[in-house]
């Protein structure tokens, strides 16, 4: 969205392309305001993990004890220091965030939208119930009967989630953990693809103008391809027994 | 600090696996991943920054500090990859971990509350007192370039017990000045910043060790680097020509004990044999 021109700004805590290096086409957006200038709120991970879950909780502001010495707060005035009301101590605070739309991918839901992941969670649960509407994709729909019999699993309630998408590989070249891996080859190529703004429109017209949905580009990526991201091996959880209690 | 670690691996601080074995050659990469591992002898919990941190805390973990937790934060603690993760948003940080957990946990409960021992960083841009800059080079505003930024490396920085970082030496990355202040180490100086953190309350007592490709650097008591340990190959012409300012350098000054060949095994054959971290 942001080498296509349709993001106007980015509220983040780490742009990279992991691993790998930087991301061209927001550093052409930053540095040269190429092809329009970005605008960018910037904090930590842990401060934008505090700013949804002060969104989430309904709560004013976050305290954490980081930014300390950093020049961070000079950048974003969001970012404030505040005396605790319990003693001489100062904290930072940072602002709720509650996004208009939070998107989400996870390994299963059944057709309420209740959901189910597990691997790294990141901060998609708060993110998930700080937004106004949520949108969960899936590699999988289930039964409710699937989601009940592992309560513990259950990340984000049909409740809150306003649409359930059903796009198997719909994380790629992300990864599902125990459905498909990281796809790093994707990570390396957008390196050299993205380093120049004729060859980051030419893929964007190939592989997202240029096909009619996720299976098509799943089809363009070929079985070889795909077939190469399964993961080696199987690797299950121990059954744990909720118990019957009538 | 205590005086083995400042002393380091080359006089025997640690015990690099294999040490009687003569290498058959290395690169100034590969002597660096295996240095930087080598400090994480007797550690136990480790919070592993991207890029250059993820090898060697991973050669750690394979060879002088077997009982490491390798925090990413992501949200894993106790990680045990099968294989080097090019990402720390990878799924086999979590196969065999000892708990996944949401970010929010990983950064209140695990690092805001003290748990993890070493916060292992890379970085663009450092001073002679450990300050970090990995947001921008030139001004905010308008950048010369755009780096990543913080993620999590502002409250490492403040909240891990110590600090490690590992970097290439250059004029463009050891500087007398910082462009941007991302990551607080000994702001100017040692009395200074033990001042502040005091006062500020935070867990952490700043950087303790840079590893280059050409040499090892720990802490003196102004807070100051000092290079504590030359690896083979490299001369203090070679470390004065790629540093920013005057570096302070240990008298006498050891030489890195070469990586062994179950060391250069290891980073060559299993964690990173595409070469990717050291090229």
């Amino acid at each position: 969205m942001v080498a296509a021109g349709t993001a106007r700004k980015l509220v983040f805590s780490w742009l990279g392309n992991p691993g790998v290096g930087g991301l061209h086409a927001i550093r052409r957006r930053v540095e040269d305001t190429n092809p329009a200038p970005l605008e960018l709120e910037e904090y930590s991970h842990f401060g934008m993990v505090g700013r949804y879950t002060a969104g989430a909780s309904n709560l004013p502001f976050f305290p954490l004890r980081s930014y300390f010495e950093t020049d961070l707060p000079k950048v974003n005035p969001l970012i404030r220091p505040i005396r605790s009301p319990y003693g001489d101590e100062t904290v930072y605070a940072v602002p709720p965030l509650k996004p208009d739309v939070t998107v989400v991918h996870a390994q299963r839901a059944d057709a309420d939208g209740n959901t189910q992941m597990w691997g790294l969670l990141g901060c998609q649960k708060e993110a998930a119930f700080a937004a106004e509407r949520v949108i969960v994709v899936v590699e999988d729909l289930v039964d409710e009967a699937v989601i009940r019999a592992d309560p513990n699993r259950t990340v984000i309630p049909g409740l809150i989630v306003d649409a359930v998408v059903v796009e198997p590989w719909g994380a790629h070249p992300s990864y599902v953990q125990g459905a498909y891996d990281r796809d790093n080859r994707f990570y390396r190529d957008w390196e050299a693809i993205s380093r120049d703004a004729a060859t980051t429109a030419a893929w964007l017209d190939e592989w997202v103008y240029g096909v009619s949905g996720r299976a098509e580009y799943m089809e363009k990526l070929g079985a070889e391809r795909v077939n190469s991201l399964r993961p080696s091996g199987s690797a299950p959880s121990g059954s744990v027994d909720y118990g019957v209690y009538e | 600090m205590s005086e083995s670690r400042r002393d380091g691996p080359a006089t025997g601080g640690s015990t690099p696996a294999d040490s009687g074995a003569t290498p058959p050659g290395f690169t100034r990469s590969e002597m660096m991943i295996v240095a930087a591992a080598r400090e994480l002898a007797g550690q136990r919990v480790c919070f592993v920054g991207v890029g250059l941190p993820n090898i060697a805390v991973n050669l750690a973990r394979l060879t002088v500090a077997p009982e490491l937790e390798l925090v990413y934060e992501s949200g894993a603690f106790g990680a045990k990859p099968a294989r080097l993760p090019l990402s720390i948003g990878d799924p086999t940080i979590v196969t065999g971990a000892t708990a996944a957990v949401s970010m929010f946990e990983l950064f209140s409960f695990y690092l805001q509350g003290g748990l993890v021992d070493v916060g292992f960083l890379g970085a663009a841009q450092i001073d002679r007192f450990g300050n970090i800059n990995s947001t921008v080079i030139g001004d905010y505003e308008h950048p010369k370039t755009r780096l990543p930024g913080s993620g999590g490396a502002c409250e490492i920085a403040i909240n891990a017990r110590q600090v490690f970082v590992i970097m290439r030496q250059s004029r463009r990355s050891f500087v007398d000045r910082i462009d941007f202040r991302t990551s607080p180490g000994n702001l100017g100086g040692a009395e200074a910043a033990a001042r502040t953190r005091r006062e500020e309350g935070w867990l952490g007592s700043g950087p303790s060790v840079v590893v280059t490709d050409l040499g090892i650097y720990h802490f003196d008591e102004t807070g100051e680097m000092r290079l504590d340990s030359i690896h083979p190959g490299a001369t203090l012409e070679q470390v004065r020509d790629t540093i920013g300012w005057q570096p302070k350098v240990a008298d006498p000054l050891p030489a890195t004990l070469a990586p062994t060949s179950e060391e250069l095994r290891l980073i060559r054959e299993e964690l990173d044999p595409e070469g990717a971290y050291t090229k």
